[in-house]
């Protein structure tokens, strides 16, 4: 047997490792963020991740925190599979020694991370986990995004009042606990102020459907007067052109995974007069909004989606509060983050609760070719 | 001294005593070092025991991480005793054909809620242990469910061969999958979380050590070589009376039972499970290490498994090494692609695997397989 | 009948629950519904059944299962994405049907390449070892092709360019038949028939068929393993390539990672089928293409990725080589 040379040379590179995986120099301050930059939600981490890394960069240009220490973002992929994001934040807190921890925007990965993080003491903010039990892992956990019970129930609110429709049709995502958690609350606040459901189909998501067929001329069958599509855009697109094809000719609802400009351009004009909520819109014309999104296309030369904005929001309010503390300690940092009050963020004015999640309005938009207009503004 | 060491219980004894005395130095390593570690003890246990299937007896099976899935799922269901809801009847409906699929339904719901209330019992039970035990319990439960599991694939798969066998297994296992996913009294696609953070150093290693002896043993064993037959030439095993049946469900229960072990100790380090972490891409991976560290050769694959492990995670440093260039970095910070280009030239390098030909420990290297059986 | 079940369903407008077995009623579904989920089943099976030849066709040949196939699906939808604002400018009004055959052809040419190219280097150096050795390069490739892509064209859903609008046609009543739904059945149905012709008819099929019953006899015969080989692998990365651009004119979304399900689900249908066999596939993919879309339609919509793996158990239990295979006779 010839000598397994492979091994030994890996062996030197893992000793490499071990040496050059020290601490970062002392000046910077080492913010950990683990996202899911490959696999099948690459889409929406790559997003997140270029909200964090503008807002990085200006906290940097502006004289960086605490007497000048720059902000380092030491960023770890976690492939958008479960049993990765555990070794991440695992490596973050130990081997890169980060201060706190940001991500992600799927809950499922980070409920993975929050037991981690709560236990080593590490404050997390999680840019999008809408999933309420997210932040129930401890009191190191936050995020800057509202739960799926406050924009389940603003969509149903906004289809029994507004819309007016008597009967929904729900159409979610079986894979993702974001969708089944948003058409959870969504079903129960409207079945309980007299809505009816007429039908309930499902299809899984994160880029595997893409054939929506077979559930929507079920639904058109059951004569819904609008369709609740609580799924990502990736999805939604797809649904809007494949259910007008078909003849359906109702509104489609959704949620903030809608929020990308990647929507209109796979759905074409389909999902023209379509409804949404989300966190902000980029047509807004408050200063905050409008400075984001020019700084976001100077960087990146694309339009920020839903997610980018709050992955920035994080990284701001995390910075904010190092500076209010004085200190990188976790635990003062911690109890900064927790009376954060009306942070006035490009998402809104964010007041974190004593449950550690943002409470903030979100926004309805109405789909209008490339544009989305403001429909209205909800208060929590 | 020397006839010591050729004793395969020795080294076991040896095994647990050091992975028990490692264990108490855990606290001195890196948290995140110390869990790339547990990972590596998780796929050994699930690398060898895939490789009694694929390896030794020589059917292709894709569906390991479904087994898995089942260990986890159960062990976790036991460790944190939280009882599982009984199923809602449903009510009567006026229509003919509705009410006798009313009356079917009904029956077998109330055979759901027995077997539920039956495992809501003893999960009960169990809690009255101490800690240790309430893992061990949990661990082997998970393991017989998880080989019930294999054995339900394994008996209807017998009649099937080669890639038919695959594409069924991994069938099975997404199957699995998609029933955890659609099954909200344990987390449903949200997942399960809140599960104690049981494994430690000395769990992965123990179990491992445990499921090296055992393959090894058994396929040293006479009885043993009739998986090898198989392997080796079904019909002629056939027409010596080797009954090639009960070998491939013995491989499949076996195999399905570590798997669900490994699986258990899986769930209880990372302590969160989501089914999406159990789908086909998991099995593959798990295939991946079987095949690159030689099928059939249990010392091979526990190389394997420990070097594709680490390989992984190493990817993370090699994206923060300065010394690179950038494009390069930017590669590597790609893990998945770097990952595959290894494996490509593994394959192309040593098509045998890293160890393919090398057996297992001690007298049984030497030992040549008997002419007849 | 049908009255008594239309009250019903009045009447019970919310039992979409967690038992979900009101969907087994009879008449839950009327005829209009049942023949547009026809409709979209044929549809989706015809898609499944353009990858599946390739898969079978390779099988045939070198019995070992191309876990890359469902990835240069992939890769021919992205030619198209990128082919088709360059080339179609140059075949205004008219000359559009041609333009599209022309994208349609580059990039079925340029599949074929990819194919040829990943047997020669990543397949052909391990002909005589173990099909599993073949196996792990070939699941090599396929991660390879997808983060590949990811890297090289970003991870993001790209939206498909309007090679073909896709449209309902006039005059079906209440029914919804697509314009790219007839191209896929249409396309599908006249190469199967080609490759039949091929593979029965020529001379090089007759190689293919002579390779696949014994390949040193073959060599013996004179025929040109790597040629035959090389032939086989085009060929069916030409049909995955066809495959990628119809399916991105009906779901015009396309990422680095559409592949894999697609391939999955073909692969089923090819051994379903029974491997190896192209008629076979064709049945075995619309098949699971109208189970799948019944499911999908049925309150179970939420079961639907494992129905066709269920689909293939429950028939390979009754005949082990798959609907159209013949059973081997292991020879001793």
């Amino acid at each position: 047997m010839p000598k397994p040379k492979l091994p030994s040379i890996l062996l030197l590179f893992l000793c490499a490792a071990l040496v050059s995986a020290g601490p970062a120099a002392a000046q910077d301050i080492s913010v950990g963020e683990y996202a899911s930059l490959t696999g099948s939600e690459a889409t929406f981490g790559i997003n997140s991740d270029n909200g964090v890394e503008l807002a990085a960069d200006e906290i940097n240009n502006s004289g960086g925190l605490l007497g000048g220490r720059k902000v380092k973002v030491v960023v770890e992929d976690d492939q958008s599979k479960p049993g990765q994001p555990s070794a991440a934040v695992k490596k973050l807190i130990n081997s890169d020694k980060v201060i706190a921890v940001i991500g992600e925007i799927a809950s499922s990965r980070s409920l993975e991370a929050a037991p981690i993080c709560q236990e080593a003491k590490v404050p997390m903010l999680s840019p999008g986990s809408t999933n309420p039990t997210v932040t129930e892992k401890g009191d190191y956990i936050f995020r800057v995004c509202f739960i799926d019970p406050f924009q389940g129930t603003v969509m149903a609110k906004f289809a029994l009042d507004t819309l007016h429709a008597k009967k929904v049709a729900v159409l979610s995502d079986v894979t993702s606990d974001y969708s089944k958690g948003l058409s959870q609350f969504f079903t129960e606040y409207y079945k309980k102020n007299g809505g009816q459901i007429v039908i309930e189909r499902s299809y899984s998501g994160s880029g595997k459907d893409k054939d929506f067929r077979a559930q929507l001329t079920a639904i058109k069958a059951a004569q819904p007067d609008a369709i609740f599509v609580p799924g990502y855009y990736t999805e939604a697109g797809l649904i809007g052109k494949q259910a007008r094809i078909l003849g359906l000719k109702v509104p489609l609802l959704g949620g903030d995974g809608w929020d990308s400009p990647k929507l209109a351009e796979i759905a074409g004009n389909s999902l023209d007069g379509c409804y949404f909520s989300t966190h902000f819109s980029a047509a807004d014309t408050a200063p905050k909004v409008q400075d984001f999104v020019k700084k976001y296309q100077a960087k990146y030369k694309t339009m920020p989606d839903g997610m980018a904005p709050l992955g920035y929001d994080a990284m701001m309010i995390l910075a904010d509060a190092i500076k209010q503390a004085g200190t990188t300690d976790g635990g003062k940092v911690r109890d900064i983050l927790a009376k954060v009050k009306d942070y006035d963020a490009v998402t809104g004015k964010i007041t974190i609760d004593a449950n550690r999640n943002a409470t903030k309005s979100a926004v309805v938009l109405r789909v209008d070719g490339k544009d989305n207009k403001f429909v209205a503004s909800v208060a929590p | 001294m020397s006839r010591y060491l050729r004793s395969k219980k020795v080294w076991l004894l040896l095994a647990v005593l050091g992975s028990a005395l490692l264990s108490r130095f855990s606290g001195a390593i890196n948290e995140y070092y110390l869990q790339v570690i547990i990972f590596v003890g998780i796929n050994i246990t699930l690398a060898v025991s895939l490789n009694l299937i694929n390896g030794y007896t020589g059917q292709f099976s894709l569906g390991h991480a479904g087994f898995m899935a089942v260990g986890a799922y159960t062990a976790s269901i036991v460790t944190l005793g939280v009882p599982l809801p009984l199923v809602t009847y449903p009510e009567p409906s006026a229509a003919l054909f509705a009410r006798l699929l009313g009356a079917l339904v009904l029956a077998f719901d109330h055979a759901v809620n027995a077997v539920l209330w039956v495992a809501n019992s003893g999960v009960a039970a169990v809690h009255g242990l101490p800690l240790v035990l309430q893992f061990v319990v949990a661990l082997v439960a998970g393991g017989i469910l998880a080989a019930l599991t294999g054995l339900l694939v394994g008996v209807p798969s017998l009649r099937l061969r080669g890639d038919y066998l695959a594409i069924v297994t991994l069938g099975f296992g997404e199957i699995i999958r998609v029933v955890i996913q659609n099954t909200d009294a344990i987390g449903g696609a949200r997942g399960y979380s809140g599960i104690p953070n049981y494994t430690t150093f000395f769990w992965a290693y123990a179990v491992a050590a445990a499921t090296i002896y055992i393959v090894v043993s058994l396929i040293d064993s006479t009885y043993g070589r009739g998986f090898l037959t198989v392997r080796d030439d079904e019909v002629a095993a056939e027409a010596m009376g080797v009954d090639t049946t009960k070998y491939k469900v013995v491989a499949f229960v076996l195999g399905a039972f570590f798997a669900g072990i490994g699986g258990g100790l899986y769930a209880h380090t990372t302590t969160y499970i989501n089914p999406a972490g159990f789908d086909f891409q998991r099995s593959i991976e798990i295939v991946i290490i079987v095949i690159l560290g030689g099928m059939g050769s249990t010392p091979g694959v526990a190389f394997a498994a420990v070097l594709l492990t680490v390989l992984a995670e190493y990817l993370r440093f090699v994206a923060g090494y300065t010394f690179l260039p950038t494009w390069l970095r930017q590669l590597a910070a790609n893990r998945t692609i770097i990952y595959a280009l290894v494996l490509i030239a593994l394959m192309l390098l040593r098509p045998q695997g890293l160890f393919g030909g090398l057996r297992a420990f001690g007298a049984s290297a030497t030992r040549k397989v008997p002419k007849a059986a | 009948m049908a009255r008594t079940i239309s009250l019903l369903r009045r009447s019970h407008p919310e039992k979409v629950g967690l038992r979900q077995w009101q969907a087994w009623e009879h008449g839950n579904m009327s005829g209009t519904e049942f023949f547009q989920q026809l409709i979209n089943g044929v549809s989706l099976g015809a898609f499944y059944a353009l990858i599946a030849l390739g898969y079978t066709m390779v099988y045939g040949v070198l019995r070992f299962i191309n876990f890359a196939h469902g990835d240069v699906f992939m890769i021919g939808a992205f030619a198209g994405y990128w082919l088709t604002p360059k080339l179609m400018p140059h075949f205004p009004g008219a000359w559009m049907p041609v333009g599209v055959c022309v994208v349609l052809l580059t990039a079925m040419a340029l599949c074929a390449g990819l194919g040829i190219v990943i047997e020669k280097l990543a397949y052909r150096p391990l002909r005589s070892r173990p099909k599993l050795t073949v196996l792990i390069t070939a699941i090599g490739v396929s991660l390879l092709l997808e983060y590949g892509g990811q890297y090289l064209f970003g991870p993001d859903p790209k939206s498909f360019p309007d090679l073909i609008t896709d449209s309902a046609l006039e005059g079906t009543g209440a029914l919804t038949i697509t314009r790219s739904q007839i191209i896929a059945v249409g396309v599908t149905a006249a190469l199967l028939a080609a490759l039949s012709f091929i593979v029965k008819r020529t001379k090089l099929g007759l190689a293919m068929r002579a390779l696949s019953n014994n390949p040193t006899a073959a060599a013996l015969m004179g025929v040109n393993l790597d040629t035959v080989i090389s032939f086989t692998f085009g060929l069916g990365s030409a049909l995955a390539g066809a495959a990628g651009i119809l399916w991105a004119i009906s779901n015009p979304s396309i990422d680095p990672l559409m592949g894999i399900l697609p391939g999955i689900k073909a692969f089923v249908a090819a051994v379903l089928g029974g491997i190896g066999n192209l008629p076979g596939a064709a049945v075995g993919a619309v098949l699971i293409g109208v189970v799948e879309t019944f499911v999908g339609g049925s309150s179970f919509s939420s079961y639907r990725d494992a129905i066709a793996f269920s689909v293939l158990i429950i028939i390979l239990l009754f005949r082990p080589a798959g609907l159209l295979g013949k059973a081997q006779v292991e020879k001793v």
